[in-house]
């Protein structure tokens, strides 16, 4: 091992072939589906499920496994930096559309961070086969946002029928219509749902649900009406005495001292936060890259190299964009390295996405503000890239609980010491 | 491929320069710094670690091959230590690294080896003029090309060790280029100033104002001269990876200090106001850590675009080591305005980072 910047060969042959796809089939349709709200980009939707299948992705974003060639030299694994490049680039072309690429997404990742191995059989499958498919994680509540210690939601075993009865009220769930309500050209997905099966347990009594499309019960209350990502539906989702197998439970079903049922969720977010980082980054990039082309276009050059006292106000402006982005986007890059090679990466993750939280805020805050009225016009996407950044610093932890995370990190405290 | 890991021999290094730094340089800095004076021995002791000796090629006496990732790792780790203490040990390289990367087969043979082979010496380099404009490359101090010679007018000031310098490198304007000369020892016409500079801050080490009025000096790479944009990058980096280091030092210091310190029952570290100070402080050096390493990377491997990564990981590192070294002393409130924690002491060197380019060379 040595300190190395080099871009792998898969990841930069990735990137060229996703900005194209960035470029003619996303960005084009931007507006039209941000002016639109919950209405479906299929093209999008059925292009990159073919693409992805033909491309042997296993369905969906996910980090790849890779299979050396027999004979073949052995290379570290990439999986989670070619993932993060994915996203950054996809959501380069527009975030919402990158919300809503087919595929596991979330509920996936709970399967396979919490599951069995015949969960992951069963549950994990389908999203290779031929129609788009979706899951979701459904978390947070009216009350437990962040609190996550708050939720509600209660699982209880019916011994009769050994069957779970799970009664809530779920909010903010990301793809929830899509992987809940059947849809003609959609497969089959599921939710996955958090729940205590023991309230008194605290956090060891959580455990994650996979909830089948369809399942009784089930209703989505509404779909949100957002400040941006407007592409992507965020649904609000009520279970009444939902009734959902014995072995859809992930993780063990009772609940003992240690248990790892809470800690699942929280891996999870250990592996999710660097790819939300990666999406604000790309959202920002491309902020920075229309602004410089419009501040070009209209005479404005930025003259790197000189010190800062000899700067204009927007030199300065641009010049501090691309220092804070290029270095948030080294810290994603370290956390998701720190995945594929296995190293414990609670730190770097939410380092790097309290960083990204704060740079992709500002970038495109800031791009809207230098471009005066044209930033603030809906001709351009300026202020669309504005709606849509500000996401980054909220949803897989707000960038004031990822702060708190990092501080408990850095000092050695539990969540008791620092509250 | 991406990697984010120094490799054994970079680790080796780290660890031994961190010991140096921590158990050599920082005890030593407060008084260093009160006395204005540096212990001979302990700058010698920080020259034994080999630094300068183990980028140079054995052909010219030294026993590796420079990388400028290997000295931001280094740099950062020794100042931490104390800046003042790291530049003192590092100052022979502002001048043996610009020969080595553009200095002529003469000029390498007739340096290089008894540079690196000897205790350490003062050798050092002169960049930095006296103007609120300073810029490395629209330099006012000049050159005129004379016969196969150069003749040198102007001033320079804060170039360390110039009273007893050996040999040091002038930076000046040729014909609107920036270049470095080699001025030796008692040049005609070289004025070198009685008395020391006096800064903020880096009061232990010996700095001094420099005057050329028609010195006659040799032009590194002789005639066709070199490419400056390389050595400036160099600097850069160096100052960007000395930033890292100070706002680090900052940091595990406030750091401890938080956690150490009790108010409404509670450690203040237990507050979130101070734990989020420092969970920012810690993001931040990170970042610009990072930086660094990917601007010392491109220019290890001749990327095209790696002198405007170093240009971005200066700026943005002396951002982030003023920032972060306020905060250091805000976390130990009126305590970090006394002198008798380093706080303060890390907040005027972090102030030092806008203008500090041409104190160090990776």
């Amino acid at each position: 091992m040595s300190i190395e910047f080099e871009t792998p060969k898969p990841i930069a042959q990735m990137q060229t072939m996703l900005q194209s796809v960035a470029e003619n089939m996303m960005r084009t349709a931007s507006r039209e589906f941000d002016e639109n709200e919950h209405a479906i980009p299929w093209n999008y939707v059925e292009f990159m499920h073919t693409a992805m299948r033909a491309m042997g992705g296993g369905g969906g974003l996910a980090p790849a496994e890779e299979k050396p060639k027999e004979g073949a030299e052995k290379r570290p694994p990439i999986g989670y930096q070619k993932l993060a490049a994915q996203i950054e680039m996809l959501s380069w072309g527009d975030v919402g559309f990158y919300l809503i690429t087919p595929g596991g997404g979330l509920g996936a990742a709970a399967v396979q961070s919490a599951g069995s191995a015949e969960q992951k059989a069963k549950f994990l499958a389908r999203f290779n086969e031929e129609k788009p498919t979706y899951a979701a994680m459904c978390m947070t509540e009216p009350g437990a946002g962040s609190d996550t210690s708050a939720i509600r939601t209660r699982a209880v075993l019916d011994e009769a029928t050994k069957e779970w009865i799970i009664n809530g009220e779920k909010i903010f769930v990301t793809g929830g219509d899509k992987s809940f309500t059947e849809y003609e050209k959609l497969g089959k997905g599921f939710i996955v749902v958090w729940a205590s099966i023991d309230p008194t347990a605290g956090r060891s009594g959580m455990r994650a649900f996979v909830v089948e499309s369809g399942t009784k019960g089930v209703t989505i209350a509404k779909l949100e009406h957002k400040l941006g990502i407007r592409a992507s539906d965020t649904a609000a989702i009520s279970l009444v005495d939902v009734r959902v197998p014995y072995e859809n439970v992930l993780g063990s079903p009772t609940v003992e001292k240690n248990t790892t049922g809470f800690k699942g969720a929280m891996a999870t977010f250990d592996a999710t936060r660097p790819l939300v980082a990666a999406s604000g980054i790309g959202v920002a990039r491309a902020a920075l890259e229309f602004l410089k082309e419009k501040l070009t276009e209209n005479g404005v050059e930025i003259r790197y190299g000189l010190p800062r006292n000899k700067l204009t106000s927007i030199e300065r402006e641009v010049i501090d964009m691309e220092i804070q982005l290029r270095s948030a986007w080294l810290m994603v890059l370290k956390a998701v390295w720190m995945a594929d090679n296995k190293k414990p990466n609670a730190l770097e993750s939410s380092m790097c996405k309290v960083k990204a939280g704060d740079v992709t805020t500002r970038i495109t805050q800031k791009a809207v503000e230098i471009m005066g009225p044209l930033g603030y016009s809906r001709e351009f996407l300026f202020e669309k890239w504005f709606r849509d950044a500000k996401i980054t610093d909220i949803y897989e932890g707000t960038g004031q609980i990822n702060r708190l995370v990092v501080a408990r990190q850095i000092l050695g405290y539990t969540g008791a010491e620092l509250r | 491929m991406y990697s984010f890991e120094p490799n054994e021999e970079q680790q080796m290094l780290i660890d031994a320069v961190g010991k140096y730094a921590e158990n050599d340089l920082r005890p030593a800095a407060h008084d260093a710094e009160e006395s204005r004076e540096l212990p001979k021995k302990l700058v010698s002791k920080g020259w034994e670690l080999g630094l300068l000796q183990a980028s140079i090629p054995e052909s010219y006496g030294g026993f590796g091959d420079r990388s400028a990732v290997t000295g931001a790792l280094a740099v950062e780790e020794m100042a931490f230590g104390d800046l003042a203490g790291a530049l003192a040990v590092m100052t022979p390289s502002l001048f043996a690294t610009p020969i080595l990367l553009g200095g002529t087969e003469e000029q390498k043979q007739e340096y290089l080896p008894k540079i690196i082979e000897g205790n350490w010496s003062p050798y050092t380099a002169a960049l930095i003029e006296y103007s609120f404009d300073f810029d490395a490359n629209a330099l006012k101090t000049t050159a005129k090309l004379n016969g196969n010679d150069y003749i040198l007018n102007g001033e320079k000031v804060f170039v360390p060790y110039a009273k007893d310098a050996e040999a040091m490198i002038v930076y000046a304007d040729l014909d609107g280029v920036t270049q470095g000369f080699i001025v030796t020892k008692n040049s005609a016409g070289l004025q070198i100033s009685e008395e020391r500079e006096k800064l903020m801050g880096l009061n232990a080490l010996p700095m001094y104002r420099v005057k050329l009025e028609n010195v006659t000096a040799s032009r590194l790479g002789g005639a066709s001269g070199h490419n400056f944009e390389l050595l400036l990058a160099s600097m850069r980096i160096a100052s960007a990876s000395a930033a890292v280091g100070v706002a680090k030092a900052s940091f595990e210091y406030a750091k401890q200090y938080a956690k150490e310190r009790d108010a409404f029952g509670v450690k203040i570290a237990q507050k979130q106001a101070i734990a989020f100070f420092l969970a920012e402080m810690a993001t931040e050096i990170e970042a610009m850590r990072l930086l660094v390493w990917e601007a010392a990377w491109k220019l290890d491997n001749q990327k095209e675009d790696a002198s405007n990564t170093a240009y971005l990981a200066y700026t943005g590192a002396a951002d982030m080591a003023l920032m972060v070294t306020d905060r250091g002393v805000q976390i130990l409130g009126g305590h970090g305005y006394i002198r008798e924690h380093p706080v303060e002491l890390f907040l005027r060197n972090g102030r030092g980072f806008a203008m500090l380019v041409g104190l160090a060379i990776v």
